[in-house]
């Protein structure tokens, strides 16, 4: 998830942050920084070179155009995550479907890329989208391929055209043309054809590649490419590009801690475009590539526009709708709202992906990769072991309603009884945000207040409402209870 | 004149019409996936050599961050158990299959564990390997639970005693915990019957400076004893597994150079170095 290029992008660019004025030395030292991190990341030096060649002039160049009071690191920032969109692809570009269909996509790229599974993954996806794709065995080389193909294309539901073996028997070129006319009398709109994996100097492998590209006439010719790969990346895409050719470029294993240079490279050097990434090892992790959004996580800046898209497809308009009205009547936060929301949670997807496109993740990213993804399900067991009573109204939960509920979840009371703090801090909230006061008077102290005032009293005299001049009790828990008003 | 001859020529002093340019030095070191740290460190090296001889400075340079540990399989007492390790894709179980057929064919009895359970087809791939070189493969049923079928393998081995069990895992990334916790469960569970000898750790020659993070990780998971270097018949150097003999001095025992079960052979460093440095 370029995280490491992230972390170390933003410790360069931090060190700007903190200061008002920028100088031209600020920026020569920035540029070495970044200059390192790329390096650090597997970038091609050359590109590196001349990314940094680029940033330094437009900083250079903006530099004496700013004004003292605007915010001068943003601005740097910004034309660092401009260079970096420009050479991520500029903008997303989807697969063009041919007028007369089948569209056809061959995949191609160096042995242990991840095609075959890509190849599933690209499936589902299309077919999710109402196409009727058909995937094609051509890579009868490693040993298995072709039934594991098979197995893939079984468990999404893809149709796969594998009349020959594998294992060396069979002439792929063959295969995939007869795909072809296989895929236009059954009236598949979609043909994903695999290839065996191969080596950018294999010259006899590149030349079968070629053939069966001659063969099918592809739409579209994928480069898979896995994040991890290092400097030889600019060589094979090269050769690749020179030999059979591409038209876009699949990056895999987007999941790994991998700093993903290669991709900055790849696209740098062939002037193809990133379409698709392919983050874990369920057929479901693939999306579409955003350059913007793959920007924004290199910079640290999370990706909150997939975040709002993931949460889009998961929360049903109705059911949001319905919380919104509800809130708006009045009517308090309970627990069957928290269960509604949690479930929505967990049909975004993995909560660890989800937290990692928030915007600072990168500084927690240890925890969240070992977040414990079954909390979810604890915290859902234990409302679920609640009666409808209970939920809407927790005070109702006595002792004994805790056990009965710590049973029922097969968990401990603590557990239940902290879940029942937690709801009820947060229910506080809601009431208060609704009161139209804002943030509670806590969270307000401590945003409210200018850096460096410091001195808590002075501020929360001013935040907190009057406190009525009352006689104050003898009894320490009640005169607590006054005092907190 | 290449770069090697380049700076050979620089040492010994001689003028060449053509003079070395640390900068491309640099960047064939960089190129070589070496990473920035190494590259550093064997230009600082290199900047301060003089003298006649200097390809053998040079190789005494590049040697010197060459792991001093034993490049041989470890000397089992019974059964070398070898558990075989690696990230998604890097060519495990074709490295288990020549592994298996370098030993086999040099007389000893070889056993395979098809512990990789979950990539589809995996087991296949490696049943069709087993046939093709006259190896027993032992697995278990369809999404088995890989600790089991490791167990069932060591259990088979130890009644009829072959020299070497090598289990083959399914491909992980060394950032998912629970699947590193697995792997540290396949070991416990393994040595249980017999111990292990050799964990090896598969590292593709095309990958960059995570080769770095993948070995200092797998090696707190399961305690790595050697890697094997393939795909080194690419266009990639495979500089990175210097860069993790220097860091981790873990050794590079093995390297694959091709598709064929033969395309496999015990490290050199010889040709190993050379070829980081391309004329």
């Amino acid at each position: 998830m370029f995280d490491s290029l992230s972390t170390k992008l933003n410790g360069a660019l931090s060190s700007l942050r903190s200061r008002g004025k920028l100088s031209t030395s600020d920026i020569e030292k920035t540029c070495a920084d970044i200059k390192a991190a790329l390096l650090e990341s597997d970038v091609a030096l050359s590109v590196a070179d001349s990314f940094i060649e680029l940033v330094r002039e437009k900083s250079l160049a903006a530099l004496p155009t700013l004004q003292s009071g605007t915010n001068q690191a943003q601005a740097i920032f910004e034309i660092v995550n401009a260079e970096l969109i420009e050479i991520l692809g500029g903008s997303a570009r989807r697969i063009r479907f041919t007028k007369n269909p089948p569209t056809v996509i061959m995949l191609a790229g160096l042995q242990g890329a991840g095609k075959t599974t890509l190849a599933g993954k690209l499936a589902k996806f299309y077919l999710d989208q109402g196409n009727t794709p058909l995937l094609v065995a051509s890579d009868l080389q490693r040993p298995n391929a072709v039934t594991q193909l098979q197995v893939v294309g079984e468990s999404v539901g893809v149709p796969v055209f594998a009349p020959e073996p594998g294992n060396g028997v069979g002439d792929p070129v063959k295969v995939a043309e007869a795909a072809l006319t296989f895929a236009k009398s059954k009236l598949y709109n979609m043909v994903i054809v695999d290839t065996a994996g191969r080596l950018g100097v294999d010259q006899e492998l590149m030349q079968q590649a070629i053939n069966i590209r001659n063969a099918v006439n592809p739409d579209e010719i994928l480069f898979v490419v896995d994040a991890m790969i290092g400097q030889d990346a600019v060589r094979t895409a090269k050769a690749f590009q020179d030999g059979v050719g591409f038209d876009g470029v699949v990056l895999t294993k987007l999941d790994g801690d991998a700093r993903g240079g290669a991709a900055l490279s790849i696209a740098k050097l062939t002037g193809q475009p990133i379409m698709f990434s392919s983050n874990g090892e369920k057929l479901t992790d693939f999306d579409i590539f955003y350059p913007e959004r793959m920007a924004s996580r290199i910079l640290g800046m999370g990706d909150v526009a997939t975040l709002a898209e993931q949460a889009k497809k998961a929360l049903d308009s109705e059911s949001s709708a319905k919380m919104e009205e509800k809130f708006a009547r009045g009517d308090d936060f309970t627990l069957e709202d928290f269960l509604e929301q949690l479930e929505a949670m967990s049909k975004m997807g993995s909560m660890s992906k989800l937290l990692g496109m928030l915007p600072g993740a990168g500084a927690m990213k240890k925890q969240i990769e070992n977040f414990d993804e079954s909390e979810i399900v604890r915290t859902k067991s234990i409302v679920q072991s609640m009666t409808p009573l209970e939920r809407q109204d927790p005070k109702v939960l006595n002792g004994s309603r805790r056990a009965r509920i710590a049973l029922g979840a097969g968990r401990k009371v603590q557990d239940v009884n902290s879940l029942v703090d937690k709801f009820s801090a947060a229910q506080k909230m809601m009431r208060q945000m609704r009161k139209g006061g804002g943030m509670p008077p806590a969270m307000a102290q401590s945003m409210g207040v200018p850096a460096g005032m410091g001195a808590g009293p002075i501020s929360s005299k001013k935040v907190q409402a009057p406190v009525k001049k009352k006689s104050k009790s003898g009894n320490p828990a009640k005169r607590a209870a006054e005092e907190r008003g | 004149m290449g770069i090697f001859s380049k700076f050979v020529a620089k040492l010994k002093g001689e003028s060449t019409a053509d003079p070395l340019d640390w900068k491309v030095l640099e960047e064939e070191l960089l190129a070589a996936d070496l990473g920035p740290k190494l590259t550093a460190e064997i230009l600082k090296s290199a900047q301060g050599l003089k003298g006649a001889d200097a390809l053998s400075s040079l190789t005494q340079i590049l040697n010197s961050h060459l792991s001093i540990k034993p490049r041989a399989l470890s000397d089992a007492n019974s059964i070398g158990v070898i558990l075989v390790v690696g990230v998604n894709g890097t060519g495990k179980t074709t490295s288990v299959a020549k592994l298996a057929n370098l030993l086999h064919s040099s007389g000893n009895s070889v056993m395979l564990a098809a512990a990789d359970t979950f990539r589809a087809a995996a087991v296949d791939q490696l049943q069709t390997w087993g046939q093709r070189i006259g190896v027993p493969v032992i697995s278990g049923k369809d999404e088995a639970e890989p600790a089991a079928v490791a167990f069932d393998a060591a259990v088979a081995a130890n009644e009829s005693q072959v020299n070497y069990l090598i289990i083959d895992t399914a491909g992980r990334l060394h950032n998912k915990s629970d699947l590193m916790a697995e792997l540290g469960k396949i070991r416990r569970v393994v040595e249980k019957t017999l111990p292990v000898c050799e964990v090896l750790l598969v590292i593709d020659a095309t990958t960059g400076q995570n080769g770095i993070a993948q070995a200092k990780i797998f090696t707190e998971a399961v305690d790595v004893t050697g890697l094997i270097l393939t795909k080194l018949d690419g266009s990639a150097r495979g500089g990175v597994a210097l860069a993790i003999e220097s860091a981790l001095d873990i050794p590079i025992k093995f390297v694959g150079t091709g598709e064929g079960e033969n395309d496999f052979a015990p490290f050199d460093p010889e040709s190993y170095l050379t070829g980081l440095v391309r004329d």
